[in-house]
């Protein structure tokens, strides 16, 4: 009796609000149906599919080589990653050679796409969290790997930089020595966001504790890359299943701690650090020779079915392809979404926490939208 | 009946062109997957061999191919080996990648394959499972064994028409609720149901209107 009076008095039920499609902090066109008790958040459902494009349906109805375009598509800030991996399974398909300046090449683009895409992720967070500084310093560097990029392909955006079997062209002259130059630069350049974030308070407050989700939990629930890694999960797919050139350099795979926004955060960050480092092992150590394997002018892979998986910047990027041997088209293709796996779990990171954390946190989780609903 | 005069009044039309080249020709090959079994100097590990002796009868086959294992599981007991694969020692497959199916539309026997791609994040191995499930048939849930499934399968359904049994949350994902169809199936149109839209625009307004009726109540 008197909890309905009081019921009455103080409104006390769940209030449901709708966050996007049209959200300028959703990352594109994401939406969460957020329950809320006041200003916490009980439970989130997350809507996706505004972006489908039936990118896996219409790779039945391509070339294996146009389809390339297509992984362009998905992941439109690291479409390098994509390209490869795809290449990649379909050369395993085909038992194909790669020649190895072509493999250190690829290295060096996969490896430049992760410090551009990882700078998107740094420049977007810190602004959704209210530090726009970061952003146009961010963006700036990321200025030059594109030019970098369209040097070599002549695209900015989307790439299609890598062929069935190697690359569609040498690198230009005098690139490598831009590489290098650009290492250097990127490692001065990150002590300046660090100066920024790493030790502000503002950042610390918004991030520490945040969206915490612990080892065990992220490995049953799928999550890949650097929300994986921020739990202290020491998986990558670059030193566990390693694929191009990656075998032949030295890195280190950071981890995290406590599995909070601000360690996803700092992995990030040396991630960046050790890009860098393959980078200038690929470029001092790039051999001599052809960039194009000897490739069947007719690509048609024998019946068979398999999975491969590469690192992309936003987690473990796979294809799974079966091929029936007859056609000029895979029989099905399906691309394992790195951003639909990591984006899988945030109901369990925003569960207790305010409405302004919903933000954080999905800019922590790094999501591609494009990639999500392919 | 029909396939004998196809065959004489294409035999009619091309006069004995190469008789001695079309005798040796080899029957087609089956539309499905080949999944070739394992060759003899191929170690099946240990865990697929415990896996066999502790579960009799859920493995269908063993097939390896360009490096990988798959192990085909009779539909009816995924879960069952699911749950085997995760918590077993040796085996530990902890970490579920994916989840997917492909859509054998002109196979002999059941048409979907559905087919689970896991990892191991204690001995750095990987495993595909997959089992061979007839149109209309529903698959359980792995969902409880890895929660990563859950958006998965959810695609599956979506994309397939696959319903998996015991499933928390089993919603469309990427199309809307109310899409006719499956898009993934072989059989469904590569433009989509957008005929209607160009060859009777009359009847797609009616259609339209009803759905926003449906919307407004």
């Amino acid at each position: 009796m008197e909890r309905d009076q009081a019921r009455r008095m103080f409104d006390t039920d769940e209030m449901v609000i709708n966050m996007g499609p049209q959200h300028p902090a959703t990352h594109g066109v994401l939406r969460v149906v957020l329950k809320l008790d006041g200003e916490k958040v009980v439970d989130a459902d997350v809507v996706i599919g505004y972006l489908h494009r039936g990118i896996e349906k219409l790779s039945e109805n391509r070339d294996w080589t146009q389809i390339v375009l297509l992984t362009d598509r998905m992941d439109y800030v690291a479409s390098a990653a994509a390209n490869l991996a795809y290449v990649e399974t379909v050369e395993k398909l085909l038992s194909l050679e790669v020649p190895r300046r072509a493999q250190y090449v690829r290295t060096i683009l996969a490896e430049l796409q992760r410090i551009a895409s990882h700078l998107v992720w740094l420049g977007s967070h810190a602004m959704d969290i209210g530090a726009v500084t970061v952003f146009l310093y961010c963006l700036r560097e990321r200025e030059l790997i594109l030019d970098l990029f369209e040097e070599f392909c002549g695209a900015r955006l989307t790439y299609n930089t890598m062929r069935i079997g190697g690359l569609p062209q040498d690198v230009p002259p005098l690139w490598d020595k831009k590489v290098l130059q650009f290492c250097d630069l990127q490692i001065e350049k990150l002590a300046e966001y660090e100066t920024l974030l790493t030790k502000n308070r503002i950042w610390l407050e918004r991030t520490k504790g945040i969206g915490v989700i612990s080892a065990a939990d992220a490995i049953s629930g799928g999550l890949c890359g650097p929300p994986l890694r921020g739990s202290g999960v020491r998986r990558d797919v670059r030193k566990d299943e390693p694929y191009a050139a990656y075998p032949e350099f030295e890195f280190d795979i950071p981890v995290g701690e406590h599995g909070d926004t601000y360690d996803r955060y700092l992995v990030r960050l040396a991630e960046i650090r050790q890009s860098v480092r393959i980078l200038r092992q690929a470029v001092e150590g790039l051999p001599e020779g052809p960039v194009m394997g000897k490739v069947p002018r007719l690509i048609k892979p024998p019946a068979g079915e398999t999975y491969h998986a590469n690192e992309s910047p936003k987690g473990e990027i796979g294809y799974f392809i079966a091929s029936d041997g007859k056609s000029t088209s895979p029989y099905r293709m399906r691309v394992r979404p790195p951003s639909f796996c990591n984006l899988q779990a945030l109901p369990q990171l925003v569960r207790g926490h305010l409405v302004a954390d919903v933000i954080a946190v999905i800019g922590t989780i790094d999501i591609v939208l494009g990639e999500v609903d392919r | 009946m029909a396939d004998n005069e196809k065959q004489t009044t294409e035999a009619a039309a091309k006069p004995a062109a190469k008789p001695v080249a079309k005798a040796p020709a080899a029957p087609p090959p089956p539309p499905g997957p080949p999944d070739p079994p394992p060759p003899a100097d191929v170690e099946i590990p240990a865990h697929l061999q415990a896996l066999q002796a502790a579960l009799p009868g859920a493995v269908v086959a063993l097939s390896y191919y360009l490096r990988d294992w798959t192990v085909i599981v009779a539909p009816e007991r995924v879960v069952e080996t699911a749950g085997w694969l995760r918590q077993a020692e040796g085996a530990a497959f902890d970490y579920c990648s994916d989840v997917t199916a492909v859509d054998w539309l002109s196979r002999e026997g059941p048409r979907f394959d559905v087919v689970y791609c896991l990892y191991s994040t204690a001995t750095r191995q990987r495993l595909r499972m997959k089992a061979r499930l007839a149109d209309g048939a529903a698959i359980g849930s792995v969902a409880g064994v890895w929660s990563s499934a859950n958006w998965l399968e959810r695609e599956v359904y979506d994309m397939f028409g696959i319903t998996f049994t015991g499933h928390p949350d089993l919603r469309r994902i990427l199309m809307p609720e109310e899409w006719q169809g499956h898009p993934q199936r072989k059989d469904y149109p590569l433009e989509g149901p957008g005929e209607l839209i160009l060859e009777s625009p009359q009847e797609w307004l009616k259609l339209r209107q009803s759905f926003n009726e449906a919307e407004i109540e």
